[in-house]
Parts: C-alpha cells; sequence; structure tokens
C-alpha cells in the first residue's frame, strides 16, 4: 500500500497525498465543484512544485479537466482557495490568470482556424499596445512592438518546425501540428507555468518523441509544467512528480518510479496488467491462439456436417 | 428597358445604397470580423436617425441659439451617435458574457422595441409617432452648409456628404483590422476561450466591437433619412435583413465586400422592380396591382441570395478560407 520512497528532493517532509513541496508554485486548499449531486472536484490540499514538471493523471471521470479549468479561472468552484506564486487566484478571470503567467492550452486544441500559423502565434504575445482600442489604427504606435515580436514568432515556429507553415491558416495544420501550435503561441506570453490539457492526445508516435522533448525544454528554460495525461509512456519519461485524481480526490501522489508500484493506483487507474505490453507476443502465446483457432475450426466443420446429415 | 438600366445604375452611387454600404460595414465588423451576431442593426440604424432628427427639431441649435450650421449638424450627429453607443451597452452587458445566440434574440427584440417606441401614440410630439418626423424638420442645417460651401443641387450635395463617411468608415475599418486589435477579434470569432486563455479581455473586446459596429449603423441610419422623412416603419426588421443580405453578398469579413454588397443590393432592387413594373404595364401579370407586383423582387432578391449561398457562400469579395456562410 504505501510508496516505497519516504522522502523526496521536491517534498518538504514525508511523500504522501496532498504532501507539502520545498518551493510550491501553486497551492490549492479545500477546492470543491459539484455538478448538481455530483461532486467533479473535491481536493483538500494541494501543492504543484516550482521548475519541475508533473502530470495528473487519474481514471476517466477522475474530475482531472475540472480542476485545470478552476485553477485557470474557466469554471468557478463552489469552494476553495488556490495561489499562484503566492497571490491567490480564486474568482479571478481567466484573461487575468492568464496574464499573470499561468497559461493553459485545451485537450481539443483550440487553434484559431482562420487565422494564419502566424497571426495564432502574435495573438499570444503579451502587453502589446496594438491590442488597445485607442491606438490600434495609429500603426506608428505599435509597428516595432510588433516587429519585435514577430522576430519571437518566427524563432518559436523554427523550434516547433512550423516555420515552413508561417503563413497559411490554422485550419489546414494536422491535428498533431495544431497541438505543436497551440503549445508555441502559450510560449509567446512567456509563461512561468505551462499546463498542458492531454498533450499527447491524437499525435502519431513520431511526433510525440518531438512534443516529449519540447515538454523537456519548457523545464530547461525554466518552467513550471503540470499537464493531464494518458499516455502512461509520456508520464513514466518525463515527468518529475505525479499526482493521481480518482473520483475528484487526490489519492496518491509521488515520483513516477514509485507511484507505478502504488496499489492504490493500480487498482483504481492503471489495471494490474498495466506493465504488459500488448504489442508482441511471446511464443508460448502464439502456440496457444493457434491451439483455440485450431479447437474452433473443428468445431465449425462439425456442426456443418450435422446441419449436412 | 434601357431607362429601367439607366435608372437602375442611378441608384448605384444613390444616398441610400452609401446608407446600405456603411450600415453593412458595421455589421462586417459585428459579424464578418468579431462573429458578433447582431440581427438589429436596423435598431441603431433608428437610434442614429431619430437622435439626430429628435435633436435638430426639438432643440434647433441654429434657430435658438444661432449657432453655426455646420456646428449644429456635428452636434446633431452626435447625440445619434452617443445614443448608438448606450444602446450597444445596454444591448452588450447582460448578453456578451453569454453564447453568441443570446446577442442575436436580444439585438432582433430590441430593434422592434425601438421602432414601436418610436412610433407609439404618446410619443408624438418627439417622434411624430406612426406619422414620424417630416424632411423639413431636421435637414435645415445639412442644406444650410452647402449653400454657402459648395452650392451642388441637394441630391448630388447628399451623395457627396453620404460617400466621403462611406470612405471614412472604409479606411477606419482597413486601418483597425490590419492592427493587433483586429487580429484579437478575429481570433474571438475563432475560438472565445482561447482568446481568453492567451490573457486578452474578451468581453470588453466584444463590447468595443459591438460599440464601433453600431456607431456605423447609427450613422448610416442618418445617411438613410437625409433623401426622404423620418419613418419609424422604415427600421423594420425587413431593413436589418437586407443589410444582412448587401454585407453576404459582398462578402462579409472584407473591408470593400460591405460597400460592394451595399451598392449592388440597391442595383439589383430598383432593377428588378423596374423590370416587373414594364412587364406590369405590359400586362405579364394579368388583374395583380402595380404594388402586389413589384414585391415579387423581394422572391427574385429572395431567389438570388439561395443562389449566392449555393455558388458562392463566402461573397462576391471574400476569401472561401477566411469566411463563409459555414461559421
Amino acid at each position: 500500500m504505501s510508496s516505497p520512497t519516504k522522502t523526496h528532493p521536491l517534498v518538504q517532509g514525508e511523500v504522501g497525498p496532498g504532501c507539502a513541496k520545498v518551493d510550491p508554485i501553486v497551492v490549492a486548499d479545500a477546492v470543491k465543484r459539484q455538478f448538481g449531486g455530483l461532486t467533479a472536484v473535491d481536493v483538500a490540499h494541494l501543492e504543484i512544485p516550482r521548475g519541475a514538471i508533473t502530470a495528473l493523471i487519474g481514471p476517466n471521470g477522475a474530475g482531472k479537466t475540472t480542476f485545470f479549468n478552476l485553477l485557470t479561472g474557466f469554471d468557478k468552484p463552489n469552494e476553495g482557495t488556490w495561489s499562484f506564486e503566492g497571490s491567490s487566484l480564486a474568482g479571478v478571470p481567466a484573461y487575468k490568470v492568464a496574464r499573470r503567467g499561468m497559461v493553459r492550452t485545451f485537450q481539443l486544441t483550440k487553434s484559431l482556424g482562420r487565422l494564419t500559423v502566424l497571426q495564432n502565434m502574435l495573438l499570444g504575445a503579451t502587453g502589446q499596445r496594438g491590442e488597445r482600442f485607442g491606438s490600434a489604427f495609429w500603426s506608428f504606435l505599435w509597428r516595432k512592438q510588433e516587429n519585435e515580436n514577430t522576430v519571437r514568432a518566427d524563432d518559436l515556429l523554427a523550434r516547433f518546425k512550423l516555420d515552413a507553415k508561417r503563413e497559411d491558416f490554422a485550419a489546414s495544420l494536422s491535428g498533431g501540428q495544431r497541438k505543436l501550435l497551440e503549445m508555441a503561441r502559450a510560449l509567446m506570453s512567456k509563461p512561468t507555468l505551462v499546463m498542458l490539457d492531454e498533450p499527447m492526445a491524437g499525435v502519431n508516435p513520431a511526433l510525440t518523441q518531438s512534443l516529449l522533448d519540447h515538454v523537456l525544454g519548457l523545464k530547461a528554460d525554466g518552467m513550471s509544467v503540470l499537464f493531464v495525461e494518458h499516455d502512461m509512456h509520456m508520464v513514466r519519461h518525463i515527468s518529475d512528480w505525479v499526482i493521481v485524481m480518482a473520483e475528484g480526490k487526490v489519492v496518491a501522489e509521488g515520483p513516477p518510479e514509485s507511484i507505478m508500484q502504488d496499489q492504490a493506483v493500480v487498482d483504481a487507474y492503471l489495471g494490474a496488467h498495466h506493465d504488459t505490453d500488448l504489442g508482441t507476443l511471446t511464443n508460448q502465446q502464439v502456440r496457444q491462439i493457434e491451439q483455440e483457432a485450431a479447437q474452433e475450426l473443428d468445431e465449425v466443420q462439425a456442426t456443418r456436417e450435422e446441419d449436412k446429415a | 428597358m434601357l431607362d429601367v438600366l439607366l435608372g437602375s445604375l442611378g441608384e448605384l452611387i444613390s444616398p441610400s445604397s452609401a446608407a446600405y454600404a456603411l450600415a453593412a460595414i458595421g455589421l462586417g465588423i459585428h459579424f464578418g470580423y468579431s462573429g458578433l451576431l447582431n440581427f438589429g442593426q436596423a435598431g441603431f440604424m433608428a437610434i442614429g436617425a431619430y437622435g439626430f432628427a429628435v435633436f435638430t427639431s426639438l432643440v434647433d441649435p441654429t434657430a435658438t441659439w444661432g449657432w453655426p450650421p455646420l456646428l449644429s449638424l456635428l452636434a446633431a450627429t452626435l447625440v445619434g451617435v452617443a445614443a448608438s453607443v448606450v444602446f450597444a451597452l445596454i444591448l452588450g452587458i447582460p448578453t456578451l458574457r453569454l453564447r453568441g445566440d443570446y446577442l442575436a434574440i436580444v439585438t432582433i427584440a430590441a430593434a422592434e422595441i425601438v421602432r414601436y417606441v418610436a412610433r407609439t401614440q404618446d410619443l408624438t410630439d418627439v417622434t411624430g409617432g406612426s406619422q414620424g418626423i417630416r424632411g423639413n424638420q431636421f435637414k435645415g442645417d445639412i442644406q444650410a452648409v452647402n449653400d454657402g460651401f459648395l452650392d451642388l443641387p441637394t441630391g448630388t450635395w447628399y451623395t457627396v456628404v453620404s460617400w466621403a463617411l462611406v470612405v471614412v468608415a472604409i479606411v477606419v475599418v482597413w486601418g483597425i483590422m490590419r492592427s493587433p486589435w483586429g487580429r484579437v477579434v478575429k481570433g474571438i470569432r475563432e475560438d472565445e476561450d482561447a482568446v481568453r486563455s492567451l490573457g486578452k479581455n474578451v468581453y470588453a473586446y466584444k463590447m468595443q466591437a459591438l460599440v464601433l459596429g453600431g456607431v456605423m449603423g447609427a450613422v448610416a441610419g442618418i445617411l438613410l433619412v437625409f433623401p426622404r422623412s423620418v419613418q419609424a416603419d422604415g427600421f423594420a426588421t425587413i431593413l436589418t435583413f437586407n443589410v444582412w443580405t448587401a454585407l453576404l453578398l459582398g462578402g462579409a469579413a472584407t473591408v470593400l465586400g460591405p460597400v460592394l454588397g451595399g451598392v449592388l443590393f440597391w442595383f439589383l432592387l430598383s432593377f428588378v422592380r423596374g423590370v416587373i413594373g414594364e412587364l406590369h404595364t405590359l400586362g405579364v401579370f394579368g388583374s395583380t396591382t402595380a404594388t402586389q407586383a413589384g414585391q415579387l423582387a423581394f422572391v427574385f432578391v429572395g431567389l438570388a441570395l439561395i443562389a449566392l449561398v449555393v455558388f458562392r457562400p463566402q461573397g462576391v469579395m471574400g476569401n472561401k478560407k477566411e469566411l463563409s456562410f459555414n461559421v
């Protein structure tokens, strides 16, 4: 039942659900969200470490995305408080949350289809003078800043290998490219915490690797990352810390190596066979399948002969 | 037949088609660029026209305080514009936080409320009730401005003023839509939540777009009443739909599309009407009266709109990739 590691460099004190972190970037207290009679999120205490990649996992309907929406101001909780870098975010609208440096992406990508890739990127930049109604018409007021932002956007597009698509409408991108664009766009605002909602969903294996590298790159650049993901490969390989939710509550947390062995996590989410690779079959399994097939064939032939007679 | 064609060609540059063009430009800011479903553009136009005409007929600063006609004209326009800003705020504050359809419902209802209020018996002293406001009660200033300045024939003068304002609106839309502000409202059209997640105050941007497009609608309303009198029933729902037709005909998310659409709409309408009138005199429609036959023009306009939706959903000038009916 208990995880093998009792202490961890990210943690102050003992590892366990709701444990205190050495340097938390987000602290949530008694956050509760109910939809009618259903309690979607009921988090007593949770701290998200700074400068680390934290994975939020759990079965479908565990409240991961709802919790994401609450933290980023896209949904309002029934009760609870939470803070980001020490200042309270409860009741702060979504756009102000983003301006404070906590930027999110969405499970279903929200690339702005009928804007070009470059326009998508430029939209991510913060503090633009030309976005004010009063100064929008007078291009001399914002041209210089716009050019600076364009240079930065081009850098990011090159990093995410989208530079060839610069002038295309975002609607013409593939699903995986949209994921990349959404992540790149979020980086335009120079965030301190990047929140990714299922970044791997619908992404092909080749692109998965580059996405993983990009997420690791975020950490290398000094950002903290929190992501929701079902892909255990990703969770295992890049996360420093894993938080497990089930039925709205945090049921376990810890480093990925030990959390995979945690009986509560195996029961609630992973299942007993999570380490079995379904991709290759052992010789024994092959023989067994062949035997079963032969047996079925015999049965079919037997019934046919009966029918004839 | 040639007379009909020439008459219709005259409509191309009439103040009325300029008014349609300007109203369509305003609606283009709402729908084409920001994705706001405003089905009450006629309400904005009525507010502008009544603001202008009521101020001029009741206050009449030229006669009362001896203001120069140009100043009175500007003051009256400002009253109409200010009234439309208030109207936009009243509509926007409760609805712009909600999903897009709510704005559509509220605007279409509000436009009708404005029309019924304007034609109510109790307000006859102010709005003229169902009789409206006669031309000579509010056209003194604009004609006086012409008299000492260009001395054009009245019709030409209205045309010049109307198209000058359309050009100003075109320049404003062109300038503002290539800016980062324009980029934000286009982003809102695509996906509000995405724009919100990038730190933009979506509500404020939608409000700004609603006010800007509404102000253009108000000025269009003023232009619309210059060649005629102010009649409450001239601002019925059909006017909104005509402006929508003009906008979609030209291309919603383009700078010049609404202008082309407004002009084409008036040309087509008057041309079809003229042709039907000619055919009526030849007895093609049997015992139908000329007025009834004239209504057929709208049937043909409707058919043309259907053809447009099927064959060119992005409008004459639109880019199919950027905006078509399928929003």
